[in-house]
């Protein structure tokens, strides 16, 4: 704990930390039965660490769930097999390629992005286990359309999110009710920024997949972003194959997730980094928000996180 | 974000802004972004675009706090939009409620968590209705600081005689009011005066910046009631070998009794071990054996807390509970008198039952009496027996439990209280305990 000596006051890590942990212990008062997204990536890693200060010594409330598109990185699929582990808490794997095979995904190109057809499976998981609250690792901070989403953001029995219908969100009185079929996706980091996020892993001493760190990686340039070379993404004719320093800022689908160029191999280093950074987290890594301006809007609307 | 590292954490300060585009207001914002840093390379490039696009000369700064593609189809806000910034010593994060009259539900909202709000006056225009509504819901939501930002000094030649004529004409309307802390601002969001610099074109105004203003005020919980009120979120009994790390169960030396620890957070005051408590309803007596995060013990939680109580004796506490400091008991009321505002489109139906959420408790609630509803553009108490979509009034409620409160005015936390419809799960009031 770190405090304003003079006045008490929690530093503004302390208070994000308190406010996550209040809203994960509401998802656990309010809901019959909530699940935690776990990727193995920075942001849900955080969460887990908010749920060991939120319910410890007891078990988790809720179990783990990753949907797995098959596009993700061997080192961050294992980091999160070994964290569930490590925690003793149950992990739930649903595949984007379990989908495929029912005919509930269909593809329009075989190397295509699957993030976006996460919601898919998602929602059939939700549907699996009859879930009513799922806790995710997404913040306002990441793209604009997420500024005004709510702590515990609505969702029908077809996971849409329709901004025009959100309840209103007073004070720190969340509202979970739901019906049967109907979901909420509760966000306890919503408050988060990206730097909050890494000055969060730095003071829990918080362990990362190894990708998060510089590392010499083959990525081609195009259009201003890197893209990694991989079995899913190879080089075309024209492309030049670089070996350069790179580090991911997000983890997601190889297919649409580039590094940026760095030698920050350490923590310290990287809070150092994005104190400086002049490109936001999504505009320098994702590739699929930059489709069109309003793209993580509509994703949502069709039930994406 | 700022490229210079933290000397000293000032912890965090929510504020919100109340006005129309007219006002400025996301000029204003946009300029708080800008000037201090916090905007990044890709998000300016766009908003260049963007204002090339539309053939404007300089970039468009109120692009920034552009929002959803639904809101820019209808030409409107519809929504309290969140964003954030950071000096090095304080994050700021920023309610931005829309302006328009219809959207007082917005502007309740985005005052409820915050502690600050800037009401913009647009120098050409001095106060307006708007004003006065805007600094009505400000004192009636317990902002305890007020901002009067005197924008578009640039269009009225940087006078100084208009500054000073609205400033006064604001705190002879505001005075009835009970605002606590005013402060007048002249600026020009347009060209940055006043806002993070001071600027070159007002040397008369001798005053804090906006930012000054905003790095000096106050933590929310500092003007809270300083009485322990801790309402039990979530009870945690573990009997069996417990889980990993530090926080692994059996600690309390009590054969067979397991782990009970009670969670959630201080919401005004602050606990140590050792502290006489009672638990409310029951009103049974103990003492607190250990305040713990996650298998650390800590000599004290401060306000604003979330952390797990442990108690020397076997009390039956539930969810909704409240742990308070003996001799300094909430009130429990099974009748309360509050401002409320509603928030849903159906009015309220006084035949109906509904549920209020006060804390982590929830009652049964049925509306005993309507006093009066308020006209926010005047002040007026004006009669009433309905309540609309934005109205504000006065209101009795009888339910079927009683609740642990304090007035709104000693203690946000503890005095608010939503309303809910079972029937549709929506939150359909806000409510602050008289």
């Amino acid at each position: 704990m770190t405090h304003d000596a003079r006045t008490g006051t929690l530093s503004h890590l302390d208070w994000l930390e308190s406010e996550a942990i209040h809203i994960m212990r509401e998802v656990a008062g309010q809901c019959a039965n909530p699940v935690l997204l776990f990727s193995g990536g920075k942001d849900s890693i955080c969460l887990l660490r908010l749920a060991e200060k939120a319910f410890r010594p007891g078990r988790f409330p809720f179990p783990l769930m990753h949907i797995d598109t098959g596009h993700n990185y061997g080192e961050v699929t294992a980091f999160r097999d070994q964290r569930a582990a490590e925690l003793g808490e149950r992990l739930i794997v649903r595949s984007v390629e379990d989908s495929m095979r029912r005919g509930t995904v269909v593809l329009k190109a075989p190397g295509e992005s699957r993030n976006k057809h996460q919601s898919v499976t998602l929602l059939e998981a939700i549907e699996e286990f009859g879930f009513d609250c799922c806790i995710g690792g997404a913040r306002r901070d990441e793209e604009k359309a997420r500024a005004k989403e709510r702590v515990m953001s609505f969702r029908d029995e077809f996971g849409q999110w329709d901004p025009k219908n959100q309840r209103p969100e007073l004070w720190n009185l969340f509202n979970a009710r739901t019906f049967k079929g109907e979901n909420i996706r509760a966000f306890p980091i919503s408050n988060w920024t990206e730097l909050d996020v890494w000055q969060y892993i730095a003071r829990e001493g918080l362990a990362l997949p190894s990708i998060y760190f510089a590392h010499t990686r083959p990525v081609v340039r195009r259009g201003g972003a890197l893209v990694p070379v991989t079995p899913l993404t190879p080089p075309r004719a024209d492309d030049v194959v670089e070996e350069i320093m790179v580090r991911f800022r997000t983890v997601g689908d190889i297919t649409c997730t580039a590094p940026v160029e760095s030698d920050a191999d350490t923590v310290a280093k990287i809070v150092a980094e994005t104190a400086g950074t002049t490109v936001t987290e999504r505009g320098a890594t994702r590739l699929d928000d930059q489709t069109s301006e309003a793209s993580m809007e509509q994703r949502k609307k069709e039930g994406y996180f | 974000m700022t490229s210079h590292a933290p000397t000293e954490d000032r912890g965090l300060l929510r504020f919100t802004t109340c006005g129309s585009v007219d006002d400025g207001k996301s000029t204003l914002i946009g300029r708080l972004l800008f000037d201090t840093r916090s905007i990044l390379v890709d998000t300016l490039r766009a908003i260049e675009r963007t204002s090339a696009k539309r053939g404007l000369g300089a970039v468009d700064l109120s692009l920034l706090t552009d929002g959803l593609q639904a809101e820019r189809e209808q030409g409107i806000t519809i929504d309290v939009a969140y964003r954030y910034f950071s000096t090095g010593t304080r994050k700021y994060i920023i309610a931005d409620a829309p302006g328009h009259e219809q959207y007082t539900r917005n502007m309740v909202t985005a005052a409820s968590t915050a502690s600050l709000a800037i009401i913009l006056i647009d120098a050409r225009k001095g106060v307006l209705t708007q004003t006065r509504r805007h600094s009505h819901i400000a004192r009636l939501m317990g902002i305890a600081h007020v901002v009067v930002a005197v924008n578009k000094m640039d269009l009225v030649g940087f006078d100084r005689a208009v500054f000073e004529r609205i400033a006064g004409e604001y705190a002879a309307f505001a005075a009835p009011l009970g605002l606590r802390d005013v402060t007048f601002i002249p600026m020009s969001a347009l060209e940055g005066d006043m806002v993070v610099d001071r600027g070159t074109s007002m040397p008369w105004y001798e005053g804090p910046t906006l930012l000054e203003v905003l790095e000096a005020a106050p933590a929310e919980h500092a003007e809270r009631s300083a009485r322990l009120r801790f309402p039990v979120q979530y009870v945690c009994r573990v009997h069996d070998e417990g889980l990993g790390g530090e926080g692994a169960a059996r600690d309390d030396g009590r054969a067979g009794a397991g782990f009970r620890g009670f969670m959630g957070r201080v919401e005004s005051g602050a606990v140590s071990p050792g502290d006489a408590v009672v638990v409310l309803p029951s009103g049974r007596e103990t003492r607190v054996r250990d305040v713990q995060i996650n298998g650390v013990s800590l000599a004290r939680a401060e306000p604003e807390q979330s952390v797990t109580l442990l108690l020397d004796d076997e009390i039956d506490i539930s969810r909704g509970d409240m742990i308070v400091r003996r001799g300094d008991g909430a009130e429990g009321r099974k009748q309360i008198e509050a401002m409320v505002c509603w928030l849903a489109e159906a009015p309220l139906d006084r035949a109906r039952k509904y549920l209020v959420r006060h804390t982590t408790r929830e009652t049964k609630a049925a509306v005993a009496s309507i006093a009066y509803r308020i006209d926010i553009n005047t002040s007026a108490e004006v009669p009433a027996t309905e309540l609309r979509v934005n109205d504000i009034a006065r209101v009795t409620f009888k339910l079927a439990q009683p609740v642990f409160c304090d007035p709104y005015e000693e203690n946000r936390a503890t005095g608010a209280f939503i309303v809910i419809d079972e029937s549709t799960n929506n939150t359909v009031g806000a409510g602050m305990i008289l």
